[in-house]
């Protein structure tokens, strides 16, 4: 039943996932490998959607996700069960806030999640750079390496991070006028 | 009474773009100018303590600000709302996108915009560093995971309870061996 499973799977993801939205990432990842709900593209794809709508990202690519697999229902049941594991947790944590804040235990344990979470979503972020800046799939048909990267995007993605550094613009405006850019310079070869 | 909280926190969902960090401003905006729900501190002290929970960030402060205004239920309804925008735009957005997916237009336009999302993703995480590596063993930590995450198939979740342990062991320990 495809229900009960987007439940598990998104129940779990709420529950395991710590640092925010972008912690979701790498689990939504392993989900699309073992599922085969969605690609790496379309992962990547969820992730622009999610940055340039209003909402939680972690919120957006939830019923994203839940969409992609099962429809309006889908979306509805992703979005709850991600939701669900911490509303538990914050509800139960706000009735002894002081002590857990104080407590030398809970924070230790957060000390070592708060440093993998880190490592897992690096590791989801270099998956997102060897689908966005390199063509995987020319080299292996071509076998040449100088077909392995994706000129066009490395550019681009090098422009971009500089001009963020320098004009702290709202991430959508980035996004549009990369879409603007990826039109201009036929970015999917199409 | 109810009904406020609800559209309060759905109206801060529908105007944060980003999550977490990108919604703080609005959040202040909405419960400590205009309704006086809670204080400054209140809302950074929930902020702080909702980085180092699981979930979602913004909705996890919700929570905390709804349960301070009406205990149990008004977490529910702030969870809720700051749902509820996401769910219906996202929705839509997911029903048009399905349709058009297959256009060159389309298909270049998202070409261009991953390169943008990798470097998204990149400022995020220099940023997340400052909290994360702290000293040398989180640095371990953090790499470890990340190779093991890069190289091997295994569940996340495995690394995270792993990660947990081996941090409360390790300061733990050193805190004993201080005494």
């Amino acid at each position: 039943m495809i229900y009960w499973q987007l439940f598990i799977n998104f129940f779990q993801i709420g529950l395991f996932a710590i640092g925010g939205g972008l912690a979701t990432l790498p689990f939504l990842q392993q989900l699309g490998l073992r599922t085969n709900w969605f690609t790496m593209q379309d992962l990547a794809n969820m992730i622009a959607i999610s940055e340039s709508t209003p909402g939680p990202i972690g919120i957006n690519m939830a019923t994203y996700t839940g969409y992609l697999v099962a429809g309006v229902p889908g979306a509805v049941v992703a979005t709850f069960s991600l939701v669900l594991p911490a509303t538990i947790i914050v509800l139960i944590v706000a009735r002894f806030l002081q002590q857990f804040n104080e407590n030398r235990l809970v924070q230790n344990v957060f000390y070592g999640l708060r440093a993998a979470s880190l490592g897992l979503i690096s590791a989801a972020a270099l998956s997102v750079l060897t689908i966005s800046l390199f063509n995987t799939e020319a080299y292996k048909l071509s076998g040449q390496l100088a077909q392995f990267f994706d000129w066009k995007s490395i550019v681009l993605a090098v422009v971009l991070f500089f001009a963020m550094k320098k004009w702290k613009l709202h991430p959508v405006l980035y996004i549009a006028i990369s879409a603007v850019i990826g039109v201009a310079f036929n970015f999917a070869g199409k | 009474m109810y009904l406020d909280i609800f559209l309060t926190f759905a109206r801060v969902g529908a105007l944060t773009f980003g999550g977490g960090y990108a919604m703080l401003p609005i959040l202040q905006r909405e419960v400590v100018d205009n309704r006086h729900w809670v204080s400054e501190a209140e809302v950074m002290n929930y902020y702080a303590v909702s980085q180092c929970l699981p979930g979602l960030i913004a909705v996890n402060t919700a929570i905390f600000i709804g349960n301070k205004i009406k205990r149990s239920r008004g977490g529910l309804l702030a969870a809720l709302g700051v749902v509820f925008p996401s769910l219906v735009i996202i929705t839509l957005i997911a029903a048009f996108i399905s349709g058009f997916a297959d256009l060159p237009l389309v298909q270049n336009a998202f070409a261009g915009i991953r390169a943008c999302v990798f470097v998204l993703i990149l400022n995020s995480i220099l940023k997340l560093r400052k909290g994360s590596v702290v000293d040398l063993f989180s640095l371990i930590i953090c790499v470890v995971i990340f190779l093991l995450s890069v190289l091997t198939d295994l569940n996340p979740i495995l690394f995270i309870v792993a990660a947990g342990l081996a941090g409360a062991f390790w300061r733990q320990n050193r805190k004993e061996a201080k005494r």
